[in-house]
Order: C-alpha cells, then sequence, then structure tokens
C-alpha cells in the first residue's frame, strides 16, 4: 500500500473515532479507557513480527518482551472491563 | 521467515475486519446494555489481529495458500507462545484482584505499558528493518518509515514516563502536589524542540546516536511533562496519555502499514482526545494550562486561614437520619472522598433504607468528580447502584431547587458557588452541581480545615440551610445507617 492510501485509512478512522466517542454515554468512561488500552496493544502485531524474525538475536528479543507488555494489557484490558460493565445493572422494577 | 512486502489480500482483509471489530468494541459503550457484546467484539478483533500475523510469519510455498512451518519456526512459535502466557497470566491476576477504586492507578500502569511496547517494537524495527519490510533498495530504511518509527518511539517513550510519573502520583508513592522545576516551560519547550529537530535530522542520517537521543529525551519530556501537574488534574493527564498511547500505535500502523494499527490508534488517539476535552470543558480550563502544570499550588498555601473563624453549623449522624427520613426527594453528590474513604458500600445501603422509607433517591455525577473520566460511575456500579439512579451534571442540576436534601460526600469543588460569582477564584467558570440551591445541604467532610483541592473556601460551609457531617465519610454513612435503622 501507498503512503497516500494509509493516511486516508488513517483519516477516516479519526472520523470514525470522533463520532463514535462521542456517542459513548459519560457513565462508561472509566470502561471506555479500559478498553482502549486493551486495543491500543493491536501494537503486538508489531511485536510479533519482530519475536519471529530471525538474524537478529537483539531485535528477537525486544520483540518478545514487547508481545509479553502487550499481552499484559490485552488480557488484563478486556478482563477488567469485563468486570467493570458486569457491575452496571438496571434498577429491577 | 520473510516478511513480503505486498502481503496477501485475506491477510489484509483480516486486518481490516479487526479494525472494524475495535469500532465496534468502542460503538458498544454507547449504553450498558450493550457494552459487554462490544467488549466481546473487541476480543474477537484482537484475536484475527494476533492470528494473523502468527500465520503470515512463516513462508509459504509458491502456489500454496497455507504457511508451512519449520522446525525453527515451531521453536519461535513456542518462544510466542511462553510469552503470550506470562503476560495472560500477569494480566488476569491483576484485572481479577484489582480494587474499583484503585481504576485510576491500573489504567495508567496500562497506558505505560502500551508506550513500552511501542518503544519496543520501534527499536526492534530499527535493529531489524529487513524483517517490518521497510528497507528500501539502496540498503537504507525508508525516509517515511525513518518518521513514522522516529513519532512512533518518541510517543510511546512519552506515554510511557509519563503514565509512570501519573501512576506513580495517583497510587500514593509520590505526591499529588504539583512539583514545580524553575524554568520549567523553557526545558521542557527545548527538549520538545531537539525531539522534533533530530527526528527531521534522522530522514537524512539514520545513524543509531540520532535514534537512541530521541529516545532518551522522549524518556525525559514525558517525565517533566506529568510531574508539574497536580492530583485533581489527573483526569486529563489519564485522557490524554490515553490518546498519545493510541497515537504511537497509529505511528508503528504507518510502518508496519497494517490497517488494524492504524485503524486501533486513530479510535484510541481521538478517544483519548475527546476525553481530555470533556474534562477541561468541566473544569473551565484550557488544555494548555492544565498541561503547563502547578495548579493548586499557589493557592493552597493562602486558602486556609480566613476559614476556621467562619460560624457554622455542625450536625451529628443521628441529625442527617433524622432529617433524611422526613425528606422526599434527595440527590446524593459524591466526589473524590468518597472514593478515598470507600464509602460506596455504606452508601448504598443507606440509599435502600431511605427508599424503603418511600424518599426518592438519585445521585449527581459531576464530569470530573474523581481521579477518571467516569470514576464514580464505576464506583457506584459496583456498590450496586443502578446506573439509571445516577445522573450527570446537565441533566439534574436544575433539579436541585425542588430537592429536599443535597448530601454532600467527599466533593467539594464541583459544588462550590465561588465558580459562578467570585471572578478572582481559581475555579471561576466552572460548571458547578447546584448543591446550594436544595432545601437542605447535608455536607459530609473530614474536618473544616482542608479547603479542597483548588484550595478556595465553600460559601456553602456557612449557609443558614447547611449542616456539616464532619468525619471521614465512610464512618459517617454507617453511623446514619445505624440511626435510620432504629
Amino acid at each position: 500500500m501507498d503512503f497516500i492510501s494509509i493516511l486516508s485509512i488513517f483519516v477516516m478512522a479519526c472520523f470514525v473515532g470522533y463520532y463514535v466517542v462521542w456517542s459513548v454515554t459519560p457513565a462508561l468512561h472509566t470502561p471506555l479507557m479500559a478498553v482502549t488500552n486493551a486495543i491500543s496493544s493491536v501494537i503486538i502485531v508489531g511485536a510479533l513480527i519482530a519475536a519471529a524474525a530471525a538474524g537478529a538475536p537483539t531485535s528477537k528479543w525486544l520483540g518478545l518482551l514487547a508481545v509479553t507488555l502487550a499481552s499484559v494489557n490485552i488480557f488484563g484490558g478486556f478482563a477488567v472491563t469485563a468486570r467493570m460493565l458486569a457491575m452496571y445493572k438496571k434498577k429491577e422494577r | 521467515m520473510e516478511h513480503a512486502a505486498a502481503l496477501p489480500a485475506w491477510v489484509m482483509l483480516a486486518y481490516l475486519i479487526a479494525g472494524v471489530c475495535f469500532i465496534l468494541a468502542l460503538r458498544g459503550l454507547s449504553s450498558p446494555s450493550t457494552s459487554r457484546r462490544g467488549n466481546r467484539y473487541g476480543m474477537i478483533g484482537m484475536a484475527i489481529a494476533v492470528a494473523t500475523t502468527m500465520a503470515t510469519q512463516a513462508p509459504v510455498p509458491i502456489g500454496e495458500f497455507l504457511p508451512m512451518p519449520t522446525p525453527d519456526d515451531l521453536v519461535i512459535l513456542g518462544e510466542i507462545v511462553v510469552a503470550i502466557a506470562i503476560g495472560a497470566v500477569i494480566g488476569l491476576t491483576t484485572a481479577r484482584r484489582i480494587a474499583m477504586t484503585d481504576m485510576p492507578q491500573l489504567v495508567a500502569a496500562f497506558h505505560s505499558l502500551v508506550g513500552m511496547a511501542a518503544v519496543l517494537v520501534a527499536a526492534a524495527a530499527y535493529l531489524n528493518p529487513h524483517a517490518f519490510g521497510i528497507l528500501g533498495a539502496d540498503g537504507l530504511i525508508h525516509q517515511v518509515s525513518r518518521v513514522e518509527m522516529g513519532l512512533g518511539m518518541a510517543i510511546g517513550a512519552i506515554t510511557f514516563s509519563g503514565s509512570v510519573i501519573a501512576f506513580a502520583k495517583l497510587n500514593g508513592n509520590m505526591s499529588g502536589k504539583p512539583i514545580l522545576l524553575p524554568a520549567r516551560h523553557v526545558i521542557n519547550l527545548g527538549t520538545l524542540v531537539a525531539i522534533l529537530g533530530l527526528i527531521a535530522w534522522f530522514t537524512q542520517d539514520q545513524s543509531p546516536w540520532v535514534f537512541w537521543t530521541v529516545t532518551a529525551l522522549s524518556f525525559l519530556i514525558g517525565f517533566l511533562l506529568i510531574v508539574p501537574i497536580g492530583g485533581a488534574d489527573m483526569p486529563v493527564v489519564v485522557s490524554m496519555l490515553n490518546s498519545y498511547s493510541g497515537w504511537a500505535a497509529a505511528a508503528m500502523g504507518f510502518t508496519l502499514q497494517n490497517t488494524a494499527m492504524i485503524i486501533t490508534g486513530a479510535l484510541v488517539g481521538s478517544s483519548g482526545a475527546i476525553l481530555s476535552y470533556i474534562m477541561c470543558r468541566a473544569m473551565n480550563r484550557g488544555f494548555l494550562s492544565v498541561i503547563a502544570g502547578g495548579f493548586g499550588a499557589e493557592a493552597a498555601t493562602s486558602g486556609g486561614g480566613s476559614a476556621a473563624d467562619r460560624p457554622y453549623k455542625r450536625g451529628s449522624a443521628e441529625d442527617a437520619a433524622f432529617l433524611m427520613k422526613q425528606a422526599e426527594s434527595i440527590v446524593i453528590v459524591p466526589g473524590y472522598g468518597m472514593a478515598v474513604s470507600q464509602a460506596q458500600h455504606a452508601l448504598r445501603e443507606m440509599t435502600d433504607m431511605l427508599t424503603e422509607e418511600g424518599v426518592k433517591v438519585k445521585f449527581a455525577i459531576h464530569p470530573v468528580a474523581g481521579r477518571m473520566p467516569g470514576h464514580m460511575n464505576v464506583l457506584l456500579a459496583e456498590a450496586a447502584v443502578p446506573y439509571d439512579d445516577v445522573y450527570e451534571l446537565e441533566d439534574i442540576n436544575s433539579e436541585f431547587a425542588q430537592t429536599d436534601i443535597a448530601f454532600v460526600i467527599g466533593a467539594n469543588d464541583v459544588v462550590n458557588p465561588a465558580a459562578k460569582t467570585d471572578k478572582t477564584s481559581p475555579i471561576y467558570g466552572m460548571p458547578i452541581l447546584d448543591v446550594a440551591n436544595a432545601k437542605t445541604v447535608l455536607f459530609v467532610k473530614r474536618s473544616m480545615g482542608g479547603a479542597g483541592y483548588a484550595g478556595v473556601d465553600n460559601e456553602v460551609f456557612y449557609m443558614d440551610n447547611t449542616m456539616m457531617l464532619l468525619a471521614d465519610a465512610k464512618k459517617m454513612v454507617e453511623e446514619i445507617v445505624k440511626s435510620l435503622g432504629h
């Protein structure tokens, strides 16, 4: 992909983000932060590439370390979000 | 092992689907009833992104569709699985054990991990550009990739060191008071300019010293930026760091030409930016003034003296219980003090007893109550307060005039009328909850000494219809519950 196509995706995604986030109810702003935390760990993709590459041991170990850090975030982030969301209850009438 | 320059179509499609799942994850948060499904979309998206990346790391024989892993590949796969497993155990244990009151610290800690991961990935890409497919024909890294990598590294490092400081302040390892270095604006600005200049220079000269100097300076500036910011401005800081972690992921997504990373980075980046904006608006302060820091440092020293001599009415738990039993409607205004003393469960018990007596009880939440956006809502949800009893500022503010009792617990600045009347006040212009309009105000506060974070005295303390309940928030509520039971 050339730079312009990637930039287009990025700009469009910024707009999507803008509208989607404004529609998030303020009561769920803490879960929002927790879940955005989890999904921004998609950076694990880069970490996996580094960890799987041969020929550069330093880069490989940095990659593996990054995989671990990102995994903490992915599992922890989604789990803590799920835990919070499970607490939000409607009134029983 | 080769990371092919042009990815197969199914791979691109899979990353796109992962990106869409992440959009749906945020979309679900528009209401609590759809939020759990949204969270599951997020998990599915992440699983797709990880599985796709793993699958594309083994070579695909020409003419074949599926990758053929060699024995070496299987060893690498094993290492990766172990790395993920370690992370999973740490992450899941933390998520299960963490107290809801500690959520701001946890989020700050998680931000620091994203930042560090971005730094490590950028460093790995710099050390092994071939694997990331960013090497040009001349044997040098593409110039565009150098900018993206440099920015990813810089933002990641700022996110890391900034979040570590934010964590230390929220967790109490470090004083929440702003720490002011002399000439800090000059130092910060200079460092920032140096980082940007070096990234520009990096496009011309990809030698290691440029890259590692950018790294070191970025760690430094993250530290310098957050140190002067005080505890109550943490909602803005945490949101801002949230935003940065997104931009770091986006920058690395550009390097890897990965749509899932770019979409996610843009989503998280805008999310954090919007939250910072909402927090700033709720304090009527400019984003730059928050970032410049120092708020609450000067005022706190001048505010204390005059307050002590003014007359105020003090009440006991029995008085409060008696008044509340007689009331028809009560609005409870929680603040950071409620989180500190963990009073939410006792508060819920009190609410139940009052509801049984036929009193209508509602909760009013100011956007900056607590240490992160939505902090109070989570704590009330934890105590099983139904979310339809919890109202935002705009939705409930006009109701105070028809309310019998406003019960303020652990909040101060967010109910201070000085924000409306006193032009010289540091909180002037900040939207407040108009508790003073209620027939009676019950104000739970530890003592008359401390005057809130902004260090401003509060007129509400001295009003004729205010009764001060001076005690630890949790103890006071528990005593009220006891009296209500009689």
